[in-house]
C-alpha cells in the first residue's frame, strides 16, 4: 500500500488537482463580471451624435458644444490663420501625427490633415488637453491657439501641441458635413 | 510581551468570560502593563493621535453619508443642504474636511519621526511597510472624498488623477474607461468613488490593527534608537503612555477645532463652491495641500509618462527605505552627517509643497526640478552612502542611562514606581 501511495496518483491527488483547477477557472469566471460592470454601460455606448448648425458663425469665431460629456471646439478659421498654420514644418512638431479620426492613423500633422478636405475653413477638435485632461483656454493673441492652465501646455491655432508636457495634438473626432453650414459629430 | 497570562479578572463573571474569550487579557497585556521605553518623547504620541483621527473621520463620515446624495445632478446640492439645513451639518462636514487635513499633518509628522529615529530598521521592516500601505490607502481615501462634493475642484481633480492612468502605454485608455464607466468623468465615476470612499476607511482600520500588532511583536523604537535591555528601561503603558497620548491628542484636537470654528475654509479652495462644469477648467487648479509635494514632482518632469512614473515612485520609494539605509545606528541623534541631509530633505519636502502651489512657469519649474532631484537623491544616494563612511557618536549603554545623563544623577526606580519617567505628561498633577 505504502509503495503505491508514493508512485502513482491516488484518489486524493486527483481530487486535489480537479478541485484546484475548477476553483481557479471558477474564480476567474466570477471575477470578470465584477470587473466588467465598471466599463461603460449600454446607455453610454449608444453613441449619441450631435448636429451643429454653423450658419451664424463668422470667420475667427469659436463655439464649444458638449459631446459624450466632453467639450468639442468648432472654429471658423481666418485666412491669416490658415496661412500661418500651413507654413509650419511638420518635422518640427512635438507630435507629427494628425490625430484625425477621419483619416489614416499615421497621417502627418499637416494643416490640411487637421481638417476635412473641401472644408479647410472649419477646425473641429475635442478640447481636452492630451496631458491630463483639462480644458485649454483660447489664447487672445494674433497667433491664436490654446493654453492649458493646469500644467502649461500650448497648442497652435490648429490644435497642434507646441509646448509640453502634453504628448499629442488635440484629438479630432469623427464628423461629417450634412450641408455647407451644418455638421454631425460622432 | 505575553503579560496577559498574568491577568486575573476579579469577578466570577469575568473569570467565566475570560476562560471562553480572553479579550480582557489581550487588552490588559497590550494597553495596560505593556512596557514602553521610558525615554519616548512627544513625537511618539502621533500613533495614538492617528487612531483617534481615523475614528473621528469614520464617525463624521458615516453621518455625512446619511445626508449625502451620490449623483452628479444632486451631489453639490446635497452638500449645500448639509451646510445650511441639516442640524449641525456644517459642524460635521467641517470636522470631516478639516479632519482629513489634520490626519495628513499627523501622518507626515509620524513619517518624519520614523525616518529621523530609524524606526524602519530591523526588526521593524514589516511594521514600516504596513505603515506605508496605510499612507497609500489614506491618499486614495482622501482623493475620493474630495471628489464627492462635485464642485469644480472635485471634478477637475478627478479628471487629472484618472488621466494619470492614460499615460500607461497600450492599455492606458482602456483602464481609463474602466475607471470612468464612460467617456469622461461623470455620474458612474462619482458613484463608484463614493462606494470606495466608504470602503477604504475600514480597510485602513484593518491594516492599522496589523500595524499595531506588528508594533507589539517587535516593541517600540525610541529616541536613543537602542533596544530595551532591562525593566529599568521601560514604564507601563498605563498610566504613562495612555495619559501622555491622550494629553497630546487633546492639544492636537484643539488645533483641529481652531480650524473648524475660525478658518474652516482656509485649507480648501473657493472654486469648489462652484458646481462641477465639464466644459470649463478653473484657471488655477491645485490639489489639497497634503498632495502638493507630489504634484510638484509630477509637473517638474517635462514628459507625461515619466512625470506620472516619478509621481508614483515618490511614494513607492518609502517601501524600500529599510534596505536603502545602510547605517547600523538607528537614531539620527547620533548621526552627525545624516542629520544635515535629513533636515535638508525636510526643507526639500516643504519647498516642493510650496512649488506645487505655484503656477508652472519660469523659476518655479527650475526649482521644482532641483528639489525633485534632491528628493530622490536623499533615498537613492544619501541613505546608502552616508551610512558607510559616517562615524556615529557613541551610543548610550542603555535607555535608562540616556535618561539619567539627560536628567542629572536622579536615581531610577523599577517599573511602575518611577514618579517621573522622563516626560512632563506623566508627572502627577499638583
Amino acid at each position: 500500500m505504502a509503495d503505491s501511495d508514493a508512485t502513482q496518483p491516488t484518489r486524493r491527488d486527483f481530487l486535489f488537482v480537479a478541485t484546484a483547477a475548477v476553483g481557479a477557472v471558477g474564480l476567474a469566471a466570477t471575477a470578470w463580471p465584477f470587473i466588467d460592470q465598471l466599463n461603460p454601460d449600454a446607455a453610454a455606448l449608444a453613441l449619441a451624435t450631435v448636429d451643429v448648425d454653423l450658419s451664424d458663425m463668422e470667420p475667427g469665431q469659436s463655439i464649444t458644444v458638449p459631446w459624450r460629456g466632453k467639450p468639442v471646439s468648432i472654429r471658423r478659421r481666418t485666412p491669416e490663420e490658415m496661412e500661418r498654420a500651413a507654413a509650419v514644418d511638420v518635422a518640427s512638431l512635438i507630435d507629427p501625427i494628425a490625430r484625425n479620426e477621419n483619416l489614416d492613423a499615421n497621417a502627418p500633422a499637416t494643416a490640411e490633415n487637421r481638417t476635412l478636405a473641401g472644408h479647410e475653413e472649419w477646425l473641429v477638435t475635442v478640447n481636452i488637453c492630451t496631458h491630463l485632461g483639462c480644458v485649454p483656454v483660447v489664447v487672445q493673441t494674433e497667433e491664436g491657439g490654446w493654453h492649458c492652465p493646469c500644467h502649461g501646455s500650448d497648442y497652435d491655432s490648429i490644435g497642434r501641441v507646441t509646448h509640453g508636457p502634453a504628448p499629442q495634438n488635440l484629438a479630432i473626432p469623427q464628423y461629417a458635413f450634412l450641408s455647407d453650414t451644418s455638421i454631425r459629430i460622432g | 510581551m505575553s503579560e496577559h497570562s498574568t491577568f486575573q479578572p476579579k469577578s466570577r463573571f469575568g473569570r467565566w468570560f475570560e476562560s471562553r474569550l480572553p479579550v480582557g487579557g489581550l487588552i490588559y497585556g497590550s494597553f495596560v502593563v505593556y512596557p514602553t521605553p521610558r525615554n519616548l518623547n512627544y513625537l511618539w504620541t502621533f500613533g495614538a493621535i492617528l487612531l483617534i483621527m481615523l475614528g473621528l473621520q469614520i464617525a463624521t463620515g458615516v453621518v455625512l453619508a446619511m445626508q449625502y446624495t451620490p449623483h452628479a445632478d444632486l451631489a453639490f446640492g446635497s452638500v449645500e443642504r448639509i451646510m445650511r439645513d441639516v442640524n449641525y451639518g456644517w459642524l460635521i462636514r467641517y470636522l470631516h474636511a478639516n479632519g482629513a487635513s489634520m490626519f495628513f499633518l499627523a501622518v507626515y509628522i509620524h513619517i518624519f519621526r520614523g525616518i529621523y529615529y530609524g524606526s524602519y530598521k530591523a526588526p521593524r521592516e514589516i511594521l514600516w511597510i504596513l505603515g506605508v500601505l496605510l499612507f497609500l490607502l489614506m491618499i486614495a481615501a482622501a482623493f475620493m472624498g474630495y471628489v464627492l462634493p462635485w464642485g469644480q475642484m472635485s471634478f477637475w481633480a478627478a479628471t487629472v488623477i484618472t488621466n494619470l492612468f492614460s499615460a500607461i502605454p497600450l492599455i492606458g485608455d482602456d483602464i481609463q474607461a474602466l475607471l470612468w464607466g464612460g467617456f469622461s468623468v461623470d455620474n458612474p465615476t462619482l458613484n463608484r468613488l463614493f462606494s470606495l470612499h466608504y470602503l477604504l476607511p475600514f480597510m485602513i482600520l484593518g491594516v492599522s490593527v496589523l500595524h499595531v500588532w506588528a508594533l507589539h511583536v517587535v516593541g517600540q523604537n525610541n529616541p536613543a534608537g537602542i533596544e530595551v535591555k532591562s525593566t529599568r528601561d521601560v514604564v507601563a503603558f498605563t498610566p504613562y503612555a495612555t495619559l501622555k497620548d491622550l494629553f497630546a491628542a487633546s492639544v492636537f484636537l484643539i488645533v483641529l477645532c481652531w480650524f473648524v470654528f475660525y478658518v474652516p475654509n482656509y485649507l480648501g479652495h473657493s472654486d469648489n463652491y462652484i458646481p462641477a462644469n465639464p466644459l470649463v477648467t478653473p484657471a488655477h487648479i491645485v490639489p489639497e495641500w497634503y498632495f502638493l509635494p507630489f504634484y510638484a514632482i509630477l509637473r517638474a518632469i517635462p514628459s507625461k509618462l515619466f512625470g506620472v512614473i516619478a509621481f508614483f515612485a515618490a511614494i513607492a520609494i518609502l517601501f524600500f527605505v529599510p534596505w536603502l539605509d545602510r547605517s547600523r545606528v538607528r537614531s539620527t541623534t547620533f548621526r552627525p552627517v545624516f542629520k544635515i541631509f535629513f533636515w535638508l530633505w525636510v526643507i526639500d519636502c516643504i519647498g516642493l509643497g510650496y512649488l506645487g502651489s505655484q503656477p508652472p512657469e519660469g523659476a518655479a519649474i527650475v526649482f521644482a526640478r532641483v528639489f525633485t532631484v534632491y528628493y530622490f537623491a536623499f533615498f537613492l544616494l544619501v541613505m546608502p552612502i552616508v551610512g558607510i563612511f559616517e562615524r556615529p557618536r557613541p551610543l548610550p549603554a542603555s535607555i535608562a542611562e540616556s535618561v539619567l545623563t539627560r536628567r542629572g544623577s536622579r536615581s531610577i526606580g523599577p517599573i511602575g514606581e518611577s514618579p517621573e519617567p522622563g516626560e512632563p505628561a506623566a508627572r502627577p498633577a499638583g
